[in-house]
């Protein structure tokens, strides 16, 4: 039995394709990929992704929970609403997800996690919490519901469909959340245009869509924000990173602090390990599609491409590959591709950002 | 329409067409390019190739997945559309007349072991369930 998220007869009434997606029944398109791929680069695009899931962490021990449990640094969150991308790690310095973290206040976090990981870290937390003797307290809010509305005149259709909200969007910066009332918005997104994540209780979500829509925002299917988090050069967990793999050799090196000296579950096994590996960009040269597990060859050894696809906005393939350390962008390396091997080029990722190449 | 009546098929869903002097014109069925989403790369087989029947022989991609085409019956590959491989879309757009390679047959009657398009309809009808 696929779940279902509060907009799922929205999107059935849309015409979009359903397909599963890790246990849910999501919009893969609502007609076309790569139209709206460009509406997001171009215009704004809503995303429905309630499928992730909103984790309350409650007690009065929150911050030191969040010391101990992420590999980044809780500390540097000090004002309400600002938020922090971090790995979660298991002791082996493997990825067990990657999330955003909130801060309300002292004694309240909120944690946004993927979908596909949802219940493992909810197990793996009330493990460390009651390891720990932390006394938290930790809510999976699924009374709740999440529309991303991403691209270049997201906050025009944000103002329009939510009267109201435009001061706060005019003072919201990147990275940051602000309540308004039962919502909490924050400038977030997985898609490298400026946008917002707002979360809404979950029976006002279908209202608020629809008002998005009224106000020109246009449907997104989750095919799209594949490409689209790819251009953008974001990581997908499960793909680029996983349990087996250390944060430092997926780019996420910017995201593990080991300035301080707080001890994180994972440090131990971080500062032993040694980092042979990179996760780079590359640019196809060849005509052909990079795909996720197509092996790379370069001078140091071969890798592999960890997510690929063709890129709508360049109109060429791109992918993200874990390759061995000391090649560097610029570099021609070789992708096995069917009985071929084709030629591609590392690059510094992102891709595109604001809708502009930057390759 | 979704299934041209004239046309024959197979259960891989490549669309094959009889043309008058014996060879034939295949493509992929609009089924096809349907679950495969939007076409962004097409490489068909190179003129002058021999193919055994049900030979992997081109790749359709889509934003989502690559895809092979196999042939349909055995023979000889007698000319790509290049049109095709310049605008992947094309096949988005019609499947029926974005045709991928022509073939000259090996047995003409081979042909006659091809699905029609009520044999094809529940192919596709079969695959929803």
């Amino acid at each position: 039995m696929l779940r279902h998220t509060p907009l799922n007869a929205l999107h059935r009434e849309l015409g979009a394709k359903m397909v599963d997606f890790g246990g849910w029944d999501m919009p893969l398109h609502y007609g076309s990929q790569i139209g709206e791929h460009h509406t997001v680069r171009s215009g704004c695009g809503l995303f429905d992704v309630s499928h992730m899931l909103s984790l309350d962490l409650r007690g009065a021990n929150v911050r030191p929970f969040l010391r101990r449990l992420v590999a980044n640094n809780v500390d540097k969150l000090q004002v309400c609403g600002k938020a922090l991308y971090s790995c979660m790690l298991n002791e082996a310095g493997g990825v067990i997800d990657d999330l955003i973290l909130y801060f309300m206040d002292e004694s309240w976090f909120r944690l946004v996690v993927n979908a596909g990981t949802a219940d493992k870290d909810l197990a793996w937390m009330e493990t460390c919490n009651a390891d720990w003797g932390m006394g938290l307290t930790l809510t999976p809010r699924r009374d709740l519901a999440m529309i991303a509305i991403q691209g270049p005149d997201a906050t025009r259709v944000l103002n329009e469909a939510l009267p109201g909200v435009d001061s706060l969007t005019a003072s919201l910066k990147p990275f940051n959340a602000a309540a308004m009332g039962e919502m909490f918005i924050a400038r977030t997104g997985y898609t490298g245009e400026d946008g917002f994540e707002a979360t809404v209780l979950a029976k006002s979500a279908p209202f608020f869509w629809k008002a998005l829509m009224e106000a020109g925002g246009k449907p997104i299917g989750l095919g799209a924000r594949d490409t689209l988090r790819l251009e953008a050069g974001m990581n997908l967990y499960g793909q680029d990173m996983d349990e087996t793999t250390s944060p430092l050799e997926s780019g996420l090196a910017w995201t593990v602090d080991l300035k301080t000296e707080r001890d994180f579950v994972g440090r131990a096994a971080l500062e032993k390990s040694e980092v042979t590996r990179q996760l780079a960009g590359l640019v196809l040269l060849d005509k052909g599609v990079l795909r996720s597990h197509q092996t790379v060859l370069t001078k140091h050894g071969a890798g592999e491409i960890t997510s690929g696809t063709f890129s709508p906005t360049m109109q060429q393939s791109i992918a993200l590959a874990r390759i061995p350390l000391g090649i560097a962008p610029g570099e021609e390396v070789e992708v096995e591709i069917r009985d071929k091997k084709l030629r591609a080029k590392v690059v510094k990722y992102p891709f595109v950002r604001n809708g502009k190449v930057l390759i | 329409m979704t299934i041209p009546a004239d046309l024959k098929y197979t259960p891989s869903h490549e669309w094959v067409r009889v043309e008058a002097d014996g060879t034939l014109t295949i493509g992929i069925t609009h089924h096809a390019q349907d679950l495969l989403g939007d076409m962004v790369f097409i490489e068909p087989p190179a003129p002058g190739r021999t193919l055994a029947k049900g030979e992997e022989c081109a790749v359709v991609e889509s934003v989502k997945a690559a895809s092979d085409v196999y042939a349909p019956v055995a023979g000889e590959v007698v000319a790509a559309n290049a049109d095709v491989e310049a605008s992947p879309e094309s096949v988005n757009q019609d499947a029926y007349s974005a045709w991928l390679f022509k073939i000259k047959p090996a047995n003409p009657a081979d042909v006659s072991g091809l699905l029609d398009a009520a044999a094809y309809q529940k192919v596709v009808e079969s695959e929803a369930h």
